[in-house]
Protein backbone atom coordinates (compact mmCIF):
# COMPACT_ATOMS: atom_id res chain seq x y z
CA UNK A 1 0.00 0.00 0.00
CA UNK A 2 2.91 2.30 0.71
CA UNK A 3 3.89 2.64 -2.98
CA UNK A 4 0.41 3.90 -3.80
CA UNK A 5 -1.10 0.69 -5.17
CA UNK A 6 -3.79 -0.78 -3.02
CA UNK A 7 -4.43 -4.53 -2.97
CA UNK A 8 -7.79 -5.25 -1.35
CA UNK A 9 -7.87 -7.94 1.32
CA UNK A 10 -10.99 -10.02 0.78
CA UNK A 11 -11.96 -12.84 3.10
CA UNK A 12 -13.88 -15.58 1.32
CA UNK A 13 -15.98 -18.10 3.22
CA UNK A 14 -16.37 -20.99 0.79
CA UNK A 15 -18.46 -24.07 1.34
CA UNK A 16 -16.67 -27.37 1.13
CA UNK A 17 -18.95 -29.03 -1.39
CA UNK A 18 -19.42 -26.47 -4.16
CA UNK A 19 -17.63 -23.16 -3.95
CA UNK A 20 -14.39 -24.45 -2.51
CA UNK A 21 -14.33 -27.00 -5.30
CA UNK A 22 -15.08 -24.27 -7.80
CA UNK A 23 -12.05 -22.38 -6.50
CA UNK A 24 -10.07 -25.60 -6.69
CA UNK A 25 -11.16 -26.17 -10.25
CA UNK A 26 -10.25 -22.61 -11.18
CA UNK A 27 -6.81 -23.32 -9.75
CA UNK A 28 -6.26 -26.71 -11.34
CA UNK A 29 -7.49 -25.53 -14.72
CA UNK A 30 -5.18 -22.52 -14.44
CA UNK A 31 -7.86 -19.88 -14.77
CA UNK A 32 -6.19 -16.57 -14.00
CA UNK A 33 -7.81 -14.41 -11.31
CA UNK A 34 -6.56 -11.92 -8.73
CA UNK A 35 -5.03 -13.46 -5.60
CA UNK A 36 -6.91 -11.12 -3.26
CA UNK A 37 -9.30 -13.58 -1.68
CA UNK A 38 -8.09 -15.32 1.48
CA UNK A 39 -10.14 -18.46 1.44
CA UNK A 40 -11.61 -19.97 4.58
CA UNK A 41 -13.18 -23.35 3.93
CA UNK A 42 -16.36 -24.03 5.86
CA UNK A 43 -18.46 -27.18 5.66
CA UNK A 44 -21.50 -25.25 4.47
CA UNK A 45 -22.42 -21.66 3.71
CA UNK A 46 -25.10 -22.16 6.36
CA UNK A 47 -22.30 -22.44 8.92
CA UNK A 48 -21.27 -18.85 8.31
CA UNK A 49 -22.50 -16.82 11.23
CA UNK A 50 -22.77 -13.04 10.77
CA UNK A 51 -20.14 -12.85 13.52
CA UNK A 52 -17.58 -14.25 11.05
CA UNK A 53 -18.12 -11.45 8.57
CA UNK A 54 -18.15 -8.78 11.27
CA UNK A 55 -14.92 -10.15 12.74
CA UNK A 56 -13.29 -10.13 9.31
CA UNK A 57 -14.16 -6.47 8.80
CA UNK A 58 -13.09 -5.63 12.34
CA UNK A 59 -9.72 -7.32 11.83
CA UNK A 60 -8.97 -5.47 8.62
CA UNK A 61 -10.72 -7.12 5.66
CA UNK A 62 -11.69 -4.71 2.88
CA UNK A 63 -14.35 -7.09 1.65
CA UNK A 64 -16.07 -10.34 2.59
CA UNK A 65 -17.29 -12.90 0.09
CA UNK A 66 -19.72 -15.59 1.09
CA UNK A 67 -20.03 -18.44 -1.40
CA UNK A 68 -22.06 -21.62 -1.42
CA UNK A 69 -23.90 -24.14 -3.57
CA UNK A 70 -26.74 -22.91 -5.74
CA UNK A 71 -30.11 -22.75 -3.97
CA UNK A 72 -31.64 -26.19 -4.08
CA UNK A 73 -28.27 -27.91 -4.40
CA UNK A 74 -27.03 -27.73 -0.83
CA UNK A 75 -25.16 -30.79 0.37
CA UNK A 76 -27.10 -30.44 3.60
CA UNK A 77 -30.37 -29.86 1.72
CA UNK A 78 -31.56 -26.46 2.94
CA UNK A 79 -28.74 -24.80 4.79
CA UNK A 80 -27.80 -22.44 1.99
CA UNK A 81 -31.28 -20.93 2.23
CA UNK A 82 -30.27 -20.06 5.76
CA UNK A 83 -27.15 -18.46 4.37
CA UNK A 84 -29.33 -16.51 1.93
CA UNK A 85 -31.53 -15.14 4.73
CA UNK A 86 -28.63 -14.30 6.98
CA UNK A 87 -26.84 -12.61 4.12
CA UNK A 88 -29.86 -10.45 3.41
CA UNK A 89 -30.23 -9.62 7.11
CA UNK A 90 -26.57 -8.75 7.63
CA UNK A 91 -26.44 -6.78 4.41
CA UNK A 92 -29.40 -4.71 5.57
CA UNK A 93 -27.61 -3.99 8.84
CA UNK A 94 -24.25 -3.23 7.22
CA UNK A 95 -25.97 -0.78 4.89
CA UNK A 96 -27.27 1.04 7.96
CA UNK A 97 -23.71 1.05 9.28
CA UNK A 98 -22.70 2.93 6.12
CA UNK A 99 -20.64 0.10 4.70
CA UNK A 100 -20.49 0.14 0.89
CA UNK A 101 -22.58 -2.59 -0.78
CA UNK A 102 -19.69 -3.96 -2.84
CA UNK A 103 -17.74 -4.95 0.25
CA UNK A 104 -20.07 -7.76 1.23
CA UNK A 105 -21.12 -10.14 -1.51
CA UNK A 106 -22.82 -13.48 -1.95
CA UNK A 107 -21.99 -15.90 -4.75
CA UNK A 108 -23.52 -19.22 -5.70
CA UNK A 109 -20.98 -21.38 -7.52
CA UNK A 110 -21.17 -25.12 -8.09
CA UNK A 111 -18.17 -27.42 -8.16
CA UNK A 112 -18.13 -27.19 -11.96
CA UNK A 113 -18.12 -23.41 -12.06
CA UNK A 114 -14.43 -22.58 -11.73
CA UNK A 115 -14.78 -19.82 -14.28
CA UNK A 116 -17.80 -18.28 -12.62
CA UNK A 117 -15.92 -18.19 -9.32
CA UNK A 118 -12.81 -16.65 -10.90
CA UNK A 119 -14.84 -14.03 -12.73
CA UNK A 120 -16.72 -13.05 -9.61
CA UNK A 121 -13.52 -12.69 -7.61
CA UNK A 122 -11.99 -10.57 -10.37
CA UNK A 123 -15.07 -8.34 -10.46
CA UNK A 124 -15.34 -8.00 -6.69
CA UNK A 125 -11.61 -7.28 -6.36
CA UNK A 126 -11.92 -4.44 -8.87
CA UNK A 127 -15.00 -3.05 -7.15
CA UNK A 128 -13.34 -3.06 -3.74
CA UNK A 129 -10.13 -1.69 -5.20
CA UNK A 130 -12.10 1.28 -6.51
CA UNK A 131 -13.56 1.90 -3.06
CA UNK A 132 -10.16 1.86 -1.41
CA UNK A 133 -9.14 0.39 1.93
CA UNK A 134 -11.73 -0.02 4.65
CA UNK A 135 -9.52 -0.26 7.79
CA UNK A 136 -12.56 -0.39 10.04
CA UNK A 137 -10.55 0.15 13.21
CA UNK A 138 -9.68 3.62 12.00
CA UNK A 139 -13.32 4.52 12.55
CA UNK A 140 -12.96 4.58 16.29
CA UNK A 141 -9.43 5.85 16.77
CA UNK A 142 -9.50 9.45 17.93
CA UNK A 143 -6.06 10.08 16.46
CA UNK A 144 -4.38 10.53 19.83
CA UNK A 145 -6.57 13.51 20.69
CA UNK A 146 -7.98 11.88 23.80
CA UNK A 147 -4.62 11.48 25.52
CA UNK A 148 -3.74 15.09 24.86
CA UNK A 149 -7.04 16.26 26.29
CA UNK A 150 -6.70 14.08 29.37
CA UNK A 151 -3.21 15.40 30.02
CA UNK A 152 -4.83 18.83 30.28
CA UNK A 153 -6.97 17.67 33.20
CA UNK A 154 -3.95 16.39 35.02
CA UNK A 155 -2.19 19.69 34.51
CA UNK A 156 -5.15 21.77 35.58
CA UNK A 157 -5.69 19.65 38.66
CA UNK A 158 -2.03 19.59 39.57
CA UNK A 159 -1.84 23.34 39.35
CA UNK A 160 -4.76 23.69 41.69
CA UNK A 161 -3.62 21.08 44.17
CA UNK A 162 -1.07 21.01 46.87
CA UNK A 163 -0.43 17.28 46.29
CA UNK A 164 0.37 16.13 42.75
CA UNK A 165 -2.20 13.76 41.23
CA UNK A 166 0.45 11.14 40.54
CA UNK B 1 -11.15 6.12 60.36
CA UNK B 2 -13.28 3.02 60.60
CA UNK B 3 -12.05 -0.28 59.26
CA UNK B 4 -15.01 -0.50 56.91
CA UNK B 5 -14.38 -0.91 53.20
CA UNK B 6 -14.40 2.11 50.98
CA UNK B 7 -16.97 2.41 48.22
CA UNK B 8 -17.07 4.85 45.33
CA UNK B 9 -19.79 5.32 42.73
CA UNK B 10 -19.49 7.34 39.60
CA UNK B 11 -21.47 8.08 36.46
CA UNK B 12 -20.17 9.00 33.06
CA UNK B 13 -22.30 9.04 29.87
CA UNK B 14 -25.50 7.71 31.38
CA UNK B 15 -29.10 8.56 32.09
CA UNK B 16 -28.99 8.39 35.86
CA UNK B 17 -31.18 5.31 36.03
CA UNK B 18 -28.34 3.19 37.32
CA UNK B 19 -27.82 5.56 40.25
CA UNK B 20 -31.50 5.24 41.09
CA UNK B 21 -31.24 1.47 40.73
CA UNK B 22 -28.59 1.39 43.46
CA UNK B 23 -31.02 3.18 45.75
CA UNK B 24 -33.72 0.68 44.77
CA UNK B 25 -32.08 -1.96 46.94
CA UNK B 26 -34.24 -0.07 49.48
CA UNK B 27 -33.48 -0.60 53.13
CA UNK B 28 -30.56 -2.82 52.21
CA UNK B 29 -28.75 0.42 51.33
CA UNK B 30 -28.23 0.60 55.11
CA UNK B 31 -26.43 -2.72 54.97
CA UNK B 32 -24.28 -1.27 52.22
CA UNK B 33 -23.54 1.70 54.45
CA UNK B 34 -22.71 -0.69 57.29
CA UNK B 35 -20.20 -2.50 55.16
CA UNK B 36 -18.71 0.48 53.35
CA UNK B 37 -17.75 4.06 53.87
CA UNK B 38 -18.98 5.81 50.78
CA UNK B 39 -16.07 8.00 49.76
CA UNK B 40 -17.42 9.32 46.49
CA UNK B 41 -20.91 9.46 44.96
CA UNK B 42 -21.46 12.77 43.15
CA UNK B 43 -25.13 12.04 42.45
CA UNK B 44 -26.01 11.61 46.11
CA UNK B 45 -23.42 13.34 48.27
CA UNK B 46 -20.77 16.00 48.13
CA UNK B 47 -17.32 14.84 47.24
CA UNK B 48 -14.40 16.28 45.35
CA UNK B 49 -12.35 14.75 42.60
CA UNK B 50 -9.28 16.20 44.24
CA UNK B 51 -9.92 14.23 47.39
CA UNK B 52 -9.92 11.08 45.31
CA UNK B 53 -6.73 12.15 43.56
CA UNK B 54 -5.06 12.49 46.94
CA UNK B 55 -6.00 9.00 48.10
CA UNK B 56 -3.31 6.33 47.81
CA UNK B 57 -3.66 3.98 44.84
CA UNK B 58 -5.87 0.92 45.48
CA UNK B 59 -7.33 2.46 48.61
CA UNK B 60 -10.94 2.24 47.40
CA UNK B 61 -12.21 -1.30 47.84
CA UNK B 62 -15.02 -1.17 45.35
CA UNK B 63 -16.03 1.24 42.65
CA UNK B 64 -19.35 0.89 40.85
CA UNK B 65 -18.95 2.83 37.63
CA UNK B 66 -21.95 3.43 35.39
CA UNK B 67 -22.06 5.15 32.02
CA UNK B 68 -20.02 4.99 28.85
CA UNK B 69 -17.03 7.14 27.96
CA UNK B 70 -18.11 9.99 25.76
CA UNK B 71 -15.57 12.70 26.56
CA UNK B 72 -12.11 13.31 27.96
CA UNK B 73 -13.33 14.10 31.48
CA UNK B 74 -15.12 10.77 31.71
CA UNK B 75 -12.02 8.99 30.50
CA UNK B 76 -9.96 10.86 33.07
CA UNK B 77 -12.34 9.76 35.82
CA UNK B 78 -12.32 6.18 34.56
CA UNK B 79 -8.54 6.09 34.67
CA UNK B 80 -8.42 7.80 38.06
CA UNK B 81 -10.95 5.46 39.65
CA UNK B 82 -9.25 2.46 38.05
CA UNK B 83 -6.04 3.51 39.75
CA UNK B 84 -7.64 4.11 43.11
CA UNK B 85 -9.98 1.11 43.21
CA UNK B 86 -9.13 -2.48 44.02
CA UNK B 87 -12.27 -3.75 42.30
CA UNK B 88 -13.80 -1.80 39.43
CA UNK B 89 -17.27 -2.87 38.33
CA UNK B 90 -18.79 -1.75 35.03
CA UNK B 91 -22.26 -1.17 36.39
CA UNK B 92 -25.18 -1.36 33.99
CA UNK B 93 -25.48 -1.53 30.26
CA UNK B 94 -23.93 1.88 29.49
CA UNK B 95 -20.63 0.99 31.14
CA UNK B 96 -20.80 -2.60 29.93
CA UNK B 97 -21.94 -2.18 26.33
CA UNK B 98 -22.42 1.52 25.58
CA UNK B 99 -26.21 1.18 25.69
CA UNK B 100 -28.42 3.99 24.36
CA UNK B 101 -25.69 6.67 24.48
CA UNK B 102 -23.65 4.29 22.31
CA UNK B 103 -26.27 4.41 19.56
CA UNK B 104 -24.86 7.86 18.81
CA UNK B 105 -21.99 5.90 17.26
CA UNK B 106 -24.20 5.86 14.18
CA UNK B 107 -23.15 9.47 13.71
CA UNK B 108 -19.99 11.52 13.91
CA UNK B 109 -19.17 14.15 16.51
CA UNK B 110 -19.82 16.91 13.96
CA UNK B 111 -23.23 15.52 13.05
CA UNK B 112 -24.18 15.21 16.72
CA UNK B 113 -23.10 18.75 17.61
CA UNK B 114 -24.77 20.12 14.49
CA UNK B 115 -28.08 18.51 15.40
CA UNK B 116 -28.06 19.16 19.11
CA UNK B 117 -26.91 22.79 18.99
CA UNK B 118 -28.34 23.93 15.66
CA UNK B 119 -30.87 21.73 13.89
CA UNK B 120 -32.97 20.19 16.66
CA UNK B 121 -36.45 21.74 16.88
CA UNK B 122 -35.86 23.00 20.40
CA UNK B 123 -32.49 24.61 19.67
CA UNK B 124 -32.44 28.40 20.09
CA UNK B 125 -28.96 29.34 19.00
CA UNK B 126 -29.06 32.19 16.46
CA UNK B 127 -25.30 32.72 16.60
CA UNK B 128 -24.66 29.03 16.02
CA UNK B 129 -22.42 28.71 19.08
CA UNK B 130 -20.84 25.30 19.57
CA UNK B 131 -19.04 24.09 22.70
CA UNK B 132 -15.29 24.65 22.52
CA UNK B 133 -12.65 22.90 24.61
CA UNK B 134 -11.08 26.27 25.29
CA UNK B 135 -12.83 29.60 25.52
CA UNK B 136 -10.96 32.81 26.24
CA UNK B 137 -12.78 35.28 28.46
CA UNK B 138 -11.35 38.44 30.05
CA UNK B 139 -10.74 36.53 33.29
CA UNK B 140 -8.73 33.77 31.64
CA UNK B 141 -9.30 30.55 29.72
CA UNK B 142 -12.28 28.30 30.39
CA UNK B 143 -12.16 24.59 29.63
CA UNK B 144 -14.74 22.03 28.60
CA UNK B 145 -14.09 18.31 28.18
CA UNK B 146 -13.30 17.15 24.67
CA UNK B 147 -16.32 15.38 23.14
CA UNK B 148 -15.26 12.16 21.43
CA UNK B 149 -16.30 11.00 18.00
CA UNK B 150 -17.04 7.52 19.33
CA UNK B 151 -18.53 6.45 22.62
CA UNK B 152 -16.41 3.78 24.28
CA UNK B 153 -17.42 1.31 26.92
CA UNK B 154 -15.65 1.32 30.26
CA UNK B 155 -13.93 -1.94 29.32
CA UNK B 156 -12.61 -0.39 26.13
CA UNK B 157 -11.10 2.39 28.23
CA UNK B 158 -9.59 0.73 31.31
CA UNK B 159 -9.35 -2.78 32.72
CA UNK B 160 -12.62 -3.79 34.31
CA UNK B 161 -12.84 -6.47 37.00
CA UNK B 162 -16.54 -7.29 36.75
CA UNK B 163 -19.52 -6.42 34.64
CA UNK B 164 -22.99 -6.06 36.04
CA UNK B 165 -25.45 -6.10 33.13
CA UNK B 166 -28.85 -4.49 32.81
CA UNK B 167 -30.41 -1.18 31.90
CA UNK B 168 -30.46 -0.72 34.78
CA UNK B 169 -29.45 -3.85 36.72
CA UNK B 170 -32.33 -5.24 38.76
CA UNK B 171 -32.03 -4.39 42.50
CA UNK B 172 -31.91 -8.09 43.44
CA UNK B 173 -28.98 -8.63 41.07
CA UNK B 174 -27.20 -5.60 42.49
CA UNK B 175 -27.65 -7.00 45.95
CA UNK B 176 -26.41 -10.44 44.81
CA UNK B 177 -23.32 -8.80 43.36
CA UNK B 178 -22.60 -6.79 46.51
CA UNK B 179 -22.98 -9.91 48.63
CA UNK B 180 -20.67 -11.81 46.27
CA UNK B 181 -18.10 -9.04 46.47
CA UNK B 182 -18.35 -8.75 50.27
CA UNK B 183 -18.01 -12.48 50.77
CA UNK B 184 -15.26 -12.79 48.19
CA UNK B 185 -17.28 -15.38 46.27
CA UNK B 186 -16.50 -13.98 42.88
CA UNK B 187 -16.13 -15.35 39.40
CA UNK B 188 -12.77 -14.91 37.64
CA UNK B 189 -11.86 -11.27 36.94
CA UNK B 190 -13.21 -9.90 33.70
CA UNK B 191 -16.44 -11.85 33.87
CA UNK B 192 -20.04 -10.81 33.97
CA UNK B 193 -21.72 -11.30 37.33
CA UNK B 194 -25.00 -12.86 36.31
CA UNK B 195 -26.93 -15.81 35.00
CA UNK B 196 -25.79 -17.96 32.11
CA UNK B 197 -29.20 -18.62 30.66
CA UNK B 198 -31.35 -16.49 28.39
CA UNK B 199 -34.50 -14.48 28.92
CA UNK B 200 -36.32 -17.18 26.91
CA UNK B 201 -35.48 -19.66 29.67
CA UNK B 202 -37.37 -17.47 32.14
CA UNK B 203 -40.20 -16.64 29.77
CA UNK B 204 -43.49 -18.46 30.37
CA UNK B 205 -44.68 -18.10 26.77
CA UNK B 206 -45.25 -21.25 24.75
CA UNK B 207 -42.82 -22.00 21.97
CA UNK B 208 -43.59 -24.04 18.91
CA UNK B 209 -42.15 -23.82 15.46
CA UNK B 210 -41.20 -20.35 14.37
CA UNK B 211 -42.08 -19.48 10.78
CA UNK B 212 -42.61 -15.89 9.83
CA UNK B 213 -43.82 -14.29 6.61
CA UNK B 214 -43.88 -10.80 8.02
CA UNK B 215 -42.46 -8.96 11.02
CA UNK B 216 -44.71 -6.69 12.99
CA UNK B 217 -43.94 -3.60 15.02
CA UNK B 218 -45.40 -3.62 18.51
CA UNK B 219 -48.08 -1.06 17.63
CA UNK B 220 -49.38 -3.15 14.75
CA UNK B 221 -50.59 -6.09 16.78
CA UNK B 222 -52.20 -7.01 20.06
CA UNK B 223 -50.25 -10.14 20.79
CA UNK B 224 -51.69 -13.42 21.90
CA UNK B 225 -51.04 -13.73 25.62
CA UNK B 226 -49.72 -17.29 25.61
CA UNK B 227 -47.67 -17.69 22.48
CA UNK B 228 -44.01 -16.75 22.04
CA UNK B 229 -43.87 -13.21 20.67
CA UNK B 230 -41.31 -14.08 18.05
CA UNK B 231 -43.66 -16.70 16.65
CA UNK B 232 -46.21 -13.90 16.28
CA UNK B 233 -43.76 -11.91 14.16
CA UNK B 234 -42.59 -9.52 16.86
CA UNK B 235 -38.82 -9.22 17.03
CA UNK B 236 -38.03 -10.40 20.55
CA UNK B 237 -34.41 -10.40 21.72
CA UNK B 238 -34.97 -12.89 24.54
CA UNK B 239 -33.08 -15.52 22.54
CA UNK B 240 -29.72 -13.75 22.78
CA UNK B 241 -30.20 -11.89 26.05
CA UNK B 242 -28.81 -12.91 29.42
CA UNK B 243 -31.42 -13.73 32.01
CA UNK B 244 -31.56 -11.62 35.15
CA UNK B 245 -34.79 -9.67 34.97
CA UNK B 246 -37.19 -12.62 35.19
CA UNK B 247 -38.40 -11.99 31.61
CA UNK B 248 -40.19 -8.81 32.68
CA UNK B 249 -41.09 -7.52 29.25
CA UNK B 250 -42.41 -10.58 27.36
CA UNK B 251 -44.56 -11.43 30.38
CA UNK B 252 -46.54 -8.26 29.82
CA UNK B 253 -46.68 -8.60 26.06
CA UNK B 254 -43.74 -6.40 25.20
CA UNK B 255 -40.77 -7.91 23.39
CA UNK B 256 -37.43 -8.20 25.12
CA UNK B 257 -35.22 -5.51 23.62
CA UNK B 258 -32.03 -6.95 25.04
CA UNK B 259 -31.21 -4.70 27.97
CA UNK B 260 -29.41 -7.42 29.94
CA UNK B 261 -26.83 -7.74 27.20
CA UNK B 262 -25.45 -10.80 25.47
CA UNK B 263 -25.76 -14.14 27.19
CA UNK B 264 -22.53 -15.97 28.05
CA UNK B 265 -20.83 -17.21 24.90
CA UNK B 266 -22.44 -14.62 22.64
CA UNK B 267 -19.61 -12.62 21.14
CA UNK B 268 -21.66 -10.08 19.21
CA UNK B 269 -25.22 -9.57 20.35
CA UNK B 270 -26.45 -8.21 17.03
CA UNK B 271 -24.91 -11.05 15.07
CA UNK B 272 -26.64 -13.58 17.31
CA UNK B 273 -29.94 -11.78 16.86
CA UNK B 274 -29.51 -11.58 13.10
CA UNK B 275 -28.88 -15.31 12.99
CA UNK B 276 -31.94 -16.04 15.09
CA UNK B 277 -34.25 -13.68 13.25
CA UNK B 278 -33.04 -14.76 9.81
CA UNK B 279 -33.77 -18.38 10.58
CA UNK B 280 -37.45 -17.81 11.37
CA UNK B 281 -38.16 -16.22 7.98
CA UNK B 282 -40.30 -18.59 5.98
CA UNK B 283 -39.17 -17.99 2.42
CA UNK B 284 -36.68 -19.29 -0.10
CA UNK B 285 -37.05 -16.46 -2.55
CA UNK B 286 -34.28 -13.85 -2.24
CA UNK B 287 -36.52 -10.97 -3.26
CA UNK B 288 -39.26 -11.91 -0.85
CA UNK B 289 -36.67 -12.32 1.91
CA UNK B 290 -35.25 -8.86 1.23
CA UNK B 291 -38.74 -7.40 1.30
CA UNK B 292 -39.71 -9.10 4.57
CA UNK B 293 -36.51 -7.85 6.19
CA UNK B 294 -36.58 -4.33 4.86
CA UNK B 295 -40.24 -3.71 5.59
CA UNK B 296 -40.29 -5.50 8.92
CA UNK B 297 -37.02 -4.21 10.36
CA UNK B 298 -36.65 -0.61 9.20
CA UNK B 299 -33.98 0.16 11.81
CA UNK B 300 -31.70 -2.88 12.03
CA UNK B 301 -29.01 -1.22 14.15
CA UNK B 302 -31.56 0.09 16.64
CA UNK B 303 -33.20 -3.34 16.69
CA UNK B 304 -30.15 -5.58 16.98
CA UNK B 305 -27.69 -3.23 18.69
CA UNK B 306 -29.96 -1.06 20.80
CA UNK B 307 -27.78 -1.63 23.85
CA UNK B 308 -24.56 -2.93 22.41
CA UNK B 309 -23.37 -0.94 19.43
CA UNK B 310 -20.26 0.40 21.17
CA UNK B 311 -19.48 -3.08 22.50
CA UNK B 312 -20.05 -4.79 19.14
CA UNK B 313 -17.46 -5.97 16.66
CA UNK B 314 -17.96 -2.89 14.53
CA UNK B 315 -18.39 -0.42 17.44
CA UNK B 316 -19.62 2.39 15.24
CA UNK B 317 -20.76 3.17 11.71
CA UNK B 318 -18.27 3.66 8.92
CA UNK B 319 -16.87 7.14 9.19
CA UNK B 320 -16.56 9.45 6.22
CA UNK B 321 -13.01 9.68 4.97
CA UNK B 322 -12.40 5.99 4.83
CA UNK B 323 -11.48 4.60 1.48
CA UNK B 324 -8.39 6.74 1.31
CA UNK B 325 -5.16 4.92 1.97
CA UNK B 326 -4.15 5.47 5.57
CA UNK B 327 -1.20 7.68 6.43
CA UNK B 328 1.83 5.76 7.69
CA UNK B 329 1.51 6.49 11.40
CA UNK B 330 -2.24 5.90 11.29
CA UNK B 331 -1.68 2.58 9.55
CA UNK B 332 0.53 1.51 12.45
CA UNK B 333 -2.15 2.53 14.92
CA UNK B 334 -4.80 0.65 13.01
CA UNK B 335 -2.87 -2.59 12.72
CA UNK B 336 -1.58 -2.65 16.32
CA UNK B 337 -4.49 -3.84 18.39
S1 LIG C 1 -27.59 1.37 31.79
FE1 LIG C 1 -29.66 2.16 31.40
S2 LIG C 1 -30.33 2.85 33.42
FE2 LIG C 1 -28.12 2.64 33.52
S3 LIG C 1 -27.33 4.66 33.01
FE3 LIG C 1 -27.40 3.48 31.12
S4 LIG C 1 -29.34 4.03 30.19
FE4 LIG C 1 -29.47 4.61 32.34
S1 LIG D 1 -38.49 -15.07 22.04
FE1 LIG D 1 -39.37 -13.65 23.54
S2 LIG D 1 -41.50 -14.27 23.75
FE2 LIG D 1 -40.44 -15.96 22.77
S3 LIG D 1 -39.83 -17.29 24.44
FE3 LIG D 1 -38.12 -15.91 24.09
S4 LIG D 1 -38.42 -14.21 25.49
FE4 LIG D 1 -40.38 -15.34 25.36
S1 LIG E 1 -37.14 -8.76 29.14
FE1 LIG E 1 -35.31 -8.07 28.06
S2 LIG E 1 -35.59 -5.88 27.78
FE2 LIG E 1 -37.05 -6.54 29.35
S3 LIG E 1 -35.98 -6.18 31.30
FE3 LIG E 1 -35.60 -8.30 30.68
S4 LIG E 1 -33.67 -8.24 29.53
FE4 LIG E 1 -34.44 -6.16 29.66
Amino acid sequence: MSDGTFEPKIVGFLCNWCSYRAADLAGSSRVKYPPNVRIIRVMCSGRVDPTFALKAFELGADGVLLAGCHPGECHYLEQNYKAMRRFSMLKHTLRAMKLEEERFQLLWASAAEGNRFAEHVAKMTEEVRKLGPLSWRRNWIEKGLDDKEIEKFLKEHEEAMEVPAR
Amino acid sequence: MSDKGKLALYWAASCGGCEIAVLAVNEKILDVANAFDIVFWPCVMDGKVRDIEKMPDKSIDLCLFNGGIRNSEQEYMARLLRRKAKVLVAFGSCAHEGCIPGLANMNSRDEILQFVYKDSPSADNPKGVLPEVETKVPEGTLHLPFFYDTLKTLGQTVDVDYYLPGCPPEPERIWDAIVAILSGKLPPPGSVIGAETTVCDDCPRKREEKKIKEFKRTWQIIPDTEKCLLEQGIVCCGIATRAGCGALCPQVGSPCIGCYGPNAGVEDFGARMMTAIASVIDSEDPEEIDRIIQEGIPDPVGTFYRFSLAHSSLRRSNRAGNGKPAAKEEEAEVSGR
